[in-house]
């Protein structure tokens, strides 16, 4: 994996596209700055992060496929890739 | 509370009185339920609700293939959040011992017109493939199936209550007996018939019932659709359930509607308290991750218990009791209060109302316990 | 931290905020050896979350947090953070889990510190990505969230709410309107009350100089979040006046709710949906004692002399622990003031419609739990609260809509792996931590 640019700012890819975050930033925010919602809720609503805390679970995504990840709860790292899941 | 006539008064409001009320509603008598929490408060809500046909005895068989047949009729009109699915039962066999009785089953049923299809343990794998290598094979019971309970229980109530049922919920039953249900606020129910449907609690009610409990616990996961497809019991659950005094576990996992997985099943005798006790809970998680390895990582979300309602012969008793000729009971159900609801409704409904049982019913009355204990 | 362990410590302490390491410092002060375990990946639990790294932020609230991190290293206590409790097999042992594995912890002494979480109230359109919570913006930001340049509306109810909005600002967002439910009467006689904490005068004024030019609106409240599939503007009713605000997110919470769930798991009594605890912040359950948001909201200078006293009483150290008493109780009428003026009013119960989501994980309406009489109905037959959240977001916010009491709680206290719920404790080895 080439390394990223600037050593303060990390590369992952969310639902395929790239998005670049400062170094230290969580998942969740990688996915506010992308845009995305983080998943789909029963109804079919898109939901993001709530809490920012760990326990709410509205900001689960699936990290190099790990299912029911907390973004708020992860860092990003190089490389990573991250879907939205239902 | 004041004094009212009924026909006939159901105590409790499990899935079993629900669908017993239902039932005698839905043939003109005048009914009440009344339970002393919620509906389906009880074993109810602890069911896996699995609907399902056992073959223990013929007439374990006979109950649970009638009540079966029922829930597909019933089937359309339930709602969305019943979540039937028919999803149907693998009995998996680990090794050639459980394969002979695989076969059993195969023949067993096929007498009785119930479709299984027997797997190989290629078979097995390819229906299931999160099970784990190596093992011998399965029965698959594609009839059978699945579903909520308590919406299940809440369901057939609110379809009595639109016949005239009333609901009378968060209420306790002091004594029944002698046509009269009387509560601990002293008001009473006077009623020509009263349903002891109490479940594991319904010696409290009819002294000298030979019912026990017999504590079970649950485990629900996250959402992991598409990681179980058929409701999967072992083979060795027969002879956990056949145990009347060791504790036991078996594997037994079930696929919700919600992609969410139910793990089960424990049985222990002799504990009276709600609590999770965590030695079951271990035993019962170890065994269901040596069938499904891959359960190891799911997220669970919540554990629970319940107590079922266990009869010295595995029958539930339904019909008059031996004592008081005003008392029917409907309880003793164990593991299939949920399957056999209904078909337990129709049973008991035919007795009150002096109509033939579409099956017979001599296996489950109260008067075949040759044995009359009171206990003080 | 290897897997698949047990550690022992004579002092655990279970949240790593304000509480936690004021009691784990001073245990460990005593020479005795101690333990801390938090979920976040850093101490400094949610008031304290990257404080010692922000320059721009408050700097005494940094200041003092360092302080705290700094002790605690200095006394040799091991941290454990990224892990998070779920469940006490026997007593006396906790099973806690990781990423990558789990553990068991025993103690001889525990002290829970677990905190307290916003509470979050349901009105249409509440769902929509970027509303979230007032502490969760703020938490969002400081993991690296951009912020300058954005509009955002802080609303809800509580001292959060002008923090979290000075905090904001400071980092270049644009705050349009801070929307406080509490009364002018209320807020005015909690801004009397404050001269008797210095302190917190000059917390007060520093607030207001970061807050100068922001409009602020008491009597108020959030009645919808519009947008269709990210959050556009935010209808606030003001003082009986109704204005829609563009805005791109909203930072919304009602004040906090302590976290019992630890405590319950363990047997702790409650008072007042609090934990109950004695005067040296033991709980009714031997051994456990209990300090910081979860004995009452109260606050970081309530949380630190608590966390000390509670340090101290758990190595015996009564006198020392007797000595901050004065100051506890004088922080405590902090407790009780913070209490009474932000005190939910009686129209948030109207804010939601009957097709307003209440619980998020399951996706119940407001209409589906109102045919239900108790919490334990509604979530049997509509499965509210049995979500992966286990019921932390609707049932506090249901307690208030319908006075519905809790459940009793059971393990596992938080989503936990089914290889953690199926270890046992004779099949992990035994391997005391070292240092």
């Amino acid at each position: 994996m080439p390394s990223s640019v600037a050593s303060d700012q990390v590369t992952l890819t969310v639902n395929g596209a790239p998005v670049v975050v400062p170094f230290a930033a969580t998942v969740a925010v990688a996915m506010m700055i992308a845009g995305q919602a983080c998943r789909t809720s029963v109804n079919g609503e898109p939901r993001g992060p709530l809490c920012g805390m760990g326990i709410c679970f509205e900001c689960r995504v699936t990290i190099d496929g790990k299912v029911h990840c907390r973004s708020c709860q992860v860092l990003c790292e190089q490389g990573m890739e991250v879907n939205t899941e239902k | 509370m004041s004094k009212a006539n009924y026909d006939v008064v159901v105590v409790g409001a499990g899935i079993v009185g629900a669908a017993c009320a239902d039932e005698l509603a839905h043939r003109g008598l005048q009914v009440a339920v009344v339970d002393r929490d919620i509906v389906g408060s009880g074993a109810t809500a602890a069911g896996m609700g699995h609907i399902v046909v056992m073959d223990d005895s013929d007439a374990q068989f006979a109950l649970t293939r009638y009540s079966q047949q029922l829930w597909q009729e019933l089937r359309p009109s339930l709602p969305e959040d019943v979540e039937y699915d028919q999803c149907g039962t693998i009995w998996v066999a680990a090794d050639e011992e459980e394969m002979i009785e695989v076969r059993r089953k195969q023949d067993y049923y096929g007498k009785r017109r119930v479709p299984t299809e027997v797997l190989d343990a290629h078979a097995l794998q390819s229906l299931e493939p999160n099970l784990r290598q190596n093992l011998a094979g399965g029965i698959l019971v594609p009839e059978d199936g699945v579903l909520y309970p308590p919406c299940a229980a809440r369901f057939l109530l609110s379809r009595a209550q639109k016949h005239g049922v009333k609901v009378r919920l968060d209420v306790s039953v002091a004594r029944i007996g002698e046509g009269r249900v009387e509560f601990t606020d002293g008001s009473k129910m006077l009623a020509e018939v009263i349903v002891n449907a109490a479940g594991a609690s319904a010696p409290e009610l009819t002294p000298g019932l030979e019912i026990q409990k017999r504590k079970g616990h649950l485990v629900i996961t996250d959402r992991y659709p598409g990681f179980v497809r058929h409701q999967l019991v072992e083979l060795g659950y027969l002879k956990s359930a056949h145990s009347l005094t060791a504790d036991s576990v078996a594997f037994n996992v079930q696929p919700r509607r919600t992609g969410q997985i139910l793990i089960g099943s424990s049985r222990q005798y002799g504990a009276e308290h709600k609590a999770v006790d965590n030695f079951m809970l271990v035993r019962m998680l170890q065994r269901a991750q040596e069938y499904m390895p891959g359960l190891a990582q799911m997220s669970t979300v919540r554990t629970w218990t319940g107590f079922r309602a266990a009869t010295p012969d595995k029958l539930p008793l339904i019909g008059q009791s031996t004592g008081d000729k005003t008392v029917f009971l409907a309880t003793g159900h164990e593991g299939l209060g949920i399957t056999t609801s209904l078909g337990t409704a129709r049973l008991l409904a035919d007795q009150i109302t002096g109509r033939k049982s579409e099956i017979p019913v001599e296996p489950y009355l109260p008067s075949r316990t040759v044995k009359e204990h009171v206990h003080a | 931290m290897i897997r698949e362990t047990q550690l022992h410590f004579e002092v655990l302490v279970i949240g790593g905020g304000p509480a936690g390491m004021a009691a784990a410092a001073r245990a460990a002060e005593c020479d005795v050896r101690v333990g801390i375990v938090d979920d976040n990946f850093k101490l400094g639990g949610q008031i304290w979350r990257g404080q010692s790294e922000d320059k721009t932020s408050d700097s005494k609230q940094s200041t003092e947090a360092s302080k705290w991190v700094e002790r605690l290293s200095a006394a040799g206590v091991t941290s454990l953070c990224g892990l998070r409790v779920v469940h006490q097999p026997v007593a006396g042992v906790l099973l806690a889990e990781n990423l990558d594995g789990f553990c068991e912890l025993t103690y001889e002494k525990l002290i829970l510190a677990t905190g307290a979480r916003e509470r979050f109230l349901p009105f249409p359109g509440w769902t929509l990505p970027n509303v979230m919570g007032a502490g969760g913006l703020q938490a969002m930001v400081k993991c690296g969230l951009p912020i300058r340049g954005k509009r955002v509306i802080v609303a809800g109810t509580g001292p959060l709410l002008l923090a979290v909005a000075a905090y904001l600002r400071e980092h270049g967002a644009e705050i349009p309107l801070i929307s406080e439910q509490a009364s002018w009467g209320n807020l005015a006689r909690f801004g009397a009350a404050l001269l008797g904490w210095p302190a917190k005068i000059i917390q007060g004024v520093q607030l207001k100089r970061s807050l100068a030019g922001i409009p602020f609106a008491a009597n108020s409240w959030p009645l919808a979040a519009h947008g269709e599939q990210t959050l556009k503007s935010v209808t606030i009713s003001r003082a009986g006046r109704v204005e829609t605000i563009p805005c791109d997110y909203l930072a919304c919470g009602f004040h906090l709710v302590p976290n019992i769930e630890l405590p319950l798991l363990l047997g702790c009594a409650l008072v007042n949906g609090c934990v109950q605890v004695d005067d040296f912040q033991r709980t009714t359950v031997a051994s456990i004692f209990c300090t910081g948001e979860p004995t009452s909201i109260g606050g970081v200078e309530l949380a630190l002399v608590e966390g000390q006293i509670a340090g101290l009483a758990s190595v015996g150290r009564t006198a020392e622990a007797r000595a901050l008493f004065g100051e506890r109780h004088k922080a405590r009428r902090f407790a009780q003031l913070l209490d009474r003026t932000f005190r939910l009013r009686p129209e948030l119960r109207s804010l939601p419609l009957p097709e307003t989501i209440v619980c998020r994980c399951e996706d119940v309406s407001h209409s589906r739990l109102r045919e239900h009489t108790s919490w334990r109905s509604a979530k049997l037959h509509t499965r509210c609260g049995m979500g992966p959240c286990q019921g932390r977001i609707c049932g506090a916010a249901l307690q208030f809509l319908f006075k519905w009491k809790p459940d009793s709680v059971r393990p596992p206290v938080f989503p936990a792996r089914v290889e953690t719920l199926a270890a046992t404790a004779g099949e992990l080895n035994c391997n005391t931590a070292k240092g």
